[in-house]
């Protein structure tokens, strides 16, 4: 794919971020786009943020469940990147209006506090890096159409992240059982989603890994400090300004959020 | 009750032999719309009569339909409840026979063991968490005997909410040494991970469903008796299962539980 048009869609996708309007799929434009195009759309729309003085706080993973994997005909997970303008904490509400579309995953983070290097990461690597796990909200958005997306339509938007908000605790890895660990999701007092770690690749571990892998053969490394997105654990929710939601993960915490 | 005692025995002869021959029947209510909850129960009751009379035990009881999602769809309030039977049990790690069943699905539970009777009317979670002796990992086979899953509430109370076996197993745990609400479960098909969820699934906390059994029972002037085996309710969708696959729970603490379709 040129250059130059990689570059526009790029611009046109943070213009759109800033603007809180959405596109026509990029993929219904140019259906040639292939995911390597994608991810260079991508890294045009985060070097706009990081030139507008955002900094780079870790990485989300998406696509990490078998249901979303049929739902885009792909089989394996994507990556975006997590931005310190992207960060809420436990109890914070954020305003409804500075999204476009947003829906709510509950997910688990990851605290590293070491870097991870791919390739040959494996899921032990992975536990051996974490200083801690805390449940969290990604807050999903998307600048194309009603999230009519194909595959290279959200890795070319960062992956579709909006915000996170991280939760009320960190737990050593060791602690727990991050593949059954039961997860909680409630808006406004009532339960709309369970799930467990597993939902994510059969363990968020392996998702971290596959990350680290991936970014390894882009010459890219995850550092301590990074915070990482494991991956949705059950069903995305819409919110909307008034909804108040909370995820319980079993063995871990909790995270509440507001939309106002 | 607006049956008479002759089609309550009738209807519960018909879908016991039903069950006994592995073959499905439309559900009952088309052929009796105007039957009501009191008949629905009663058939079931007649059913468990005709099992006990032929030397069945009962081993324990379960309630269904236990999700929020399930219940709005149906448009009730309650779970509902059935009986598990000793040949029902199955081993950890045991076979049951396809043949012997209809179209067979299977779905993750926690079971409970309990110390002490339990009596409605007026059973709440504390009441049922104090008469706990131990939670245990579980697994459900239902088989509704009705074509294609195709029933109705009181159809599928009839039909003793289509049990047929079930199994338990790996780490019992007292009560109080685990979080009903947020233990998290996988089950697995043929080593493939196909369904997630958390206690919370089950009428926000698993041990909900046994205080309605309670206060179900309780207006019957029943109770659950002390030792009894509860099925508590499935914590995702059922998943459909045929011979030759196998199927693994694993429960957050509480290890893992597996059965074999043959």
């Amino acid at each position: 794919m040129d250059k130059s048009l990689i570059t526009r869609l790029g611009d046109e996708l943070y213009d759109a971020l800033v603007a809180r309007q959405t596109l026509v799929p990029l993929t219904q434009r140019h259906p040639e786009i292939t995911i390597e195009d994608a991810y260079q759309i991508q890294q045009q729309m985060i070097a706009r943020r990081l030139a507008a003085g955002e900094r780079v706080v870790g990485k989300k993973i998406g696509v990490t469940s078998k249901v979303v994997m049929d739902m885009l005909d792909v089989r394996q997970p994507d990556f975006g990147w997590l931005l310190d303008g992207m960060v809420y904490n436990e109890g914070q509400s954020i305003p409804a209006d500075s999204l476009i579309q947003p829906r709510a995953e509950g997910e688990i983070a990851f605290l590293l506090k070491k870097d991870l290097t791919g390739p040959g990461v494996t899921a032990s690597d992975v536990l051996a890096a974490t200083e801690g796990v805390m449940a969290c909200f990604e807050i999903v958005d998307s600048r194309i159409q009603d999230w009519k997306i194909r595959i290279q339509d959200t890795v070319a938007d960062n992956a579709s992240c909006g915000v996170l908000v991280l939760g009320d605790r960190m737990v050593d890895p060791r602690k727990v059982d991050l593949a059954t660990c039961g997860m909680v999701l409630e808006k406004n007092g009532e339960i709309v989603g369970t799930g467990s770690g597993a939902a994510a690749l059969g363990h968020p571990c392996n998702a971290m890994a596959w990350l680290a892998n991936t970014l390894g053969r882009l010459g890219i490394s995850l550092k301590a400090g990074d915070i990482v997105l494991s991956g949705s654990l059950a069903a995305l929710i819409p919110v909307k300004a008034g909804d108040n939601l909370r995820v319980t993960i079993g063995g871990i915490g909790g995270c509440s959020v507001r939309f106002n | 009750m607006k049956l008479d005692q002759a089609t309550i025995a009738r209807l519960a002869e018909y879908l016991e032999t039903c069950e006994l021959e592995a073959r499905d029947t439309p559900k009952i209510t088309d052929e009796y719309p105007d039957m009501d909850w009191d008949d629905a129960y009663a058939i079931q009751d007649s059913i468990r009569a005709r099992k006990i009379a032929r030397g069945t035990r009962i081993v324990g009881l379960k309630a269904g339909l236990t999700s929020f999602a399930k219940m709005k769809q149906m448009g009730v309030e309650t779970p509902v409840f059935g009986f598990i039977t000793d040949y029902g049990s199955i081993p950890d790690g045991g076979e049951v026979k396809v043949s012997e069943l209809i179209h067979p699905k299977i779905e993750p539970e926690i079971a409970f063991v309990m110390k002490r009777a339990l009596k409605g009317p007026g059973c709440h979670i504390g009441a049922v968490l104090a008469a706990t002796d131990f939670v245990i990992p579980g697994m459900e086979v239902i088989d509704s005997r009705y074509r294609d899953f195709k029933f109705d509430l009181k159809s599928v109370i009839a039909d003793n909410t289509s049990s047929a076996r079930f199994v338990v197993g790996g780490l019992p745990q007292a009560v109080s040494e685990v979080d009903l609400r947020t233990v998290g479960i996988v089950m697995e098909k043929n080593g493939e991970p196909v369904a997630f969820g958390a206690g919370a699934a089950v009428l926000g906390h698993p041990a909900a469903a046994i205080a309605a059994l309670a206060n179900h029972l309780g207006a019957r002037g029943e109770e659950i008796p002390a030792g009894a085996l509860i099925l508590s309710g499935g914590i995702t969708e059922a998943v459909a299962v045929q011979a030759g696959d196998s199927v693994t729970l694993r429960v957050q603490g509480m290890g893992s539980v597996s059965i074999r379709f043959k």
